[in-house]
């Protein structure tokens, strides 16, 4: 049952050929099996989530099921959930267990979803191979040796080996997207404000948008109904109806417009992965859509933008980590000063510092005008691309990264290589547009994505593009070996 | 730009990290190439540009003031490091 769909799984169930007992009691058993060569899981809930299982059983028993119930899944561990530990990758709250619930965890809880554990990530999302996790690195189930993206690398390398037929994760600069592309993965990263960052904990607030990583975009159209609509506990959340994504999965795809950028295709980017886009895009155009290229001239700028933005809100979030309420404290304070610095300065990680010190500065007295100021102009320059491009074609295609995985440690030593992993990606949240990826071939035996950018909350015509896409390939059908 | 290891210590004490001697040098290094990579932005023509405030033009919604939470302190203290009679401690402050 660990090679079906969420959406053949919902069938499943509900057809009573299968109880969300026994398909949760055989990923806990994959879990138990696999996870340690992967490292995908810090949390498996075992009891809790066979009792949730149950339950799920007597709503549908009961008729009291909607399309979600009985259906595992896994949290990225940056969601709070009620009564369970909720590091988000850090010692600094390697203690902590949520007295809440994210308004994302909720909303699935209450569809009657089974929660079978929080994985794994790169410290407070903040990285691009999963190395920067307390909890160690994760393992790439297409190849051991390499990483499987990040931050939400867990949920990547859990969903790419059976471990769970869905989970959540957060994007800020592409921690969604780039991993899904490297485990051969549907991600999808909605429009800002459409999903609720309540209970999620915050990286940076004016880019961080949570969303799922699945096989399939019938499956994340599936969960994303679910999880999108309006907050009044999140004061940027967008109030506006949410349409039928499933019901929107078989818009026909003529005469759509797919701008192609030709800054996406310079100097960086794997040849072998220009060509496998080319390929998807023959495809495109045999399903009746027409391919326009496009330029997004302030292209160039996303990255350098995207690492004064996120530093700069990160050193604001992280503030509240002080050692007094909550996470961890050092030993023996002398003072408040020694309690705050000691505390942070040993239960954040090298990354996290570079970050919280690369924003203090950039907000520092006399830096604020040359860095902040300037980038949050340059943020101006590069939404006013996409939003001129959109004038002209519905979706904006090209690839999710410039290369497959890489091994593990390849990038540690320079943050900038590791930074430019996600040139792709960035500028889409530094817009707060919608973005996807979806598996798109192989280079060198490693999964490969295509990124579909969309405009404003027309997340169901990114699903529709990327559902019938799949309806033609089967690249997001293929396991890893060892795991089938 | 290369960031001095007397600079690295002021930027660490604003932002209330304890970064031991050892690991100044690599803080330095990593930081100064960081801020080259931002200084690019130098180059492009901001001349009467807004910063953007928000990707969606929206402005903060407001709602009632009025009490929505019930208190919680039991519950929010199981994950405090150190608590006395609903109290959070600290090293004494004021002499």
């Amino acid at each position: 049952m660990h090679t079906k769909t969420l959406a053949e799984l919902a069938r499943d169930l509900k057809a009573r050929k299968l109880s969300s007992e026994e398909l949760t009691r055989s990923y806990l058993a994959r879990i138990e099996r696999f996870n340690p060569q992967l490292n995908a899981f810090i949390t498996v809930l075992q009891e809790e989530a066979l009792a949730a299982a149950r339950a799920a059983d007597a709503r549908i028993k009961r008729a009291d099921a909607n399309a979600l119930t009985g259906l595992p899944l896994a949290h990225k561990d940056i969601f709070c959930t009620a009564g369970v530990k909720t590091s988000c990758g850090s010692k600094m709250l390697d203690n902590f267990v949520s007295p809440y619930d994210a308004t994302v965890v909720e909303r699935f809880r209450q569809a009657g979803m089974v929660l079978l554990g929080k994985t794994n990530m790169d410290e407070f999302a903040m990285g691009s191979s999963n190395e920067t996790s307390f909890y160690g690195p994760v393992k790439n189930p297409w190849d051991p040796t390499r990483v499987p993206g990040g931050s939400s690398g867990g949920s990547a390398a859990a969903v790419a080996a059976r471990l769970a037929p869905a989970a959540t994760g957060t994007d800020t600069g592409g921690s969604i997207r780039q991993p899904a592309a490297l485990t051969g993965l549907t991600g999808i990263k909605p429009t800002y404000g459409r999903v609720s960052r309540y209970g999620m904990i915050a990286f940076a607030s004016s880019l961080d948008q949570a969303g799922v990583i699945t096989y399939t975009a019938e499956d994340a159209a599936l969960l994303l109904g679910a999880m999108a609509g309006f907050d009044p506990r999140d004061s940027t959340s967008v109030d506006r109806p949410v349409p039928d994504y499933t019901a929107e999965l078989e818009r026909p795809l003529k005469g759509l417009r797919i701008g192609l950028p030709k800054e996406f295709f310079d100097q960086g980017l794997d040849g072998r992965v220009g060509a496998a886009v080319h390929a998807a895009l023959t495809i495109y155009k045999k399903l009746g859509a027409e391919v326009r290229d496009i330029s997004l001239p302030n292209f160039w700028l996303s990255v350098p933008t995207y690492y004064v933005v996120a530093p700069a809100e990160c050193s604001s979030n992280l503030s509240r980590f002080d050692g007094v309420r909550f996470g961890h404290r050092c030993e023996s304070p002398v003072d408040l000063m020694d309690l705050y610095t000691r505390s942070r300065g040993e239960g954040f990680g090298a990354e996290v510092k570079r970050r919280i010190m690369t924003g203090t500065y950039v907000l520092s007295a006399g830096y604020y005008d040359a860095y902040y100021l300037k980038a949050q102009k340059t943020r101006t320059l590069i939404r006013q691309d996409f939003i001129a491009a959109f004038e002209n074609v519905d979706v904006i295609m090209g690839p999710s990264t410039p290369t497959p995985a890489f091994g593990l440690g390849e990038k540690t030593e320079d943050p900038i290589t590791m930074y430019l992993n996600d040139i792709y990606a960035n500028g889409v949240n530094l817009a707060g547009l919608p973005g996807i990826s979806i598996p798109m071939g192989f280079v060198d035996k490693l999964p490969v994505g295509l990124q579909i950018i969309g405009n404003y909350f027309d997340e169901a015509r990114l699903l529709s593009a990327a559902h019938q896409y799949q309806r033609e390939t089967d690249w997001h059908r293929q396991i890893p070996r060892g795991f089938e | 730009m290369a960031l001095t290891p007397d600079e690295v210590r002021s930027i660490a004490r604003l932002a209330r990290l304890a970064i031991s001697d050892r690991d100044i040098p690599r803080y330095a290094d990593n930081l100064s190439r960081i801020l080259d990579f931002v200084a690019q932005l130098d180059k492009a023509d901001t001349t009467s540009v807004a910063p953007m405030a928000h990707p969606l033009d929206m402005s903060q919604r407001l709602r009632e003031d009025a009490v929505t939470e019930s208190n919680q302190r039991e519950l929010f203290q199981k994950n405090a490091p150190q608590v006395e009679a609903g109290l959070y401690l600290v090293p004494k402050v004021i002499e």
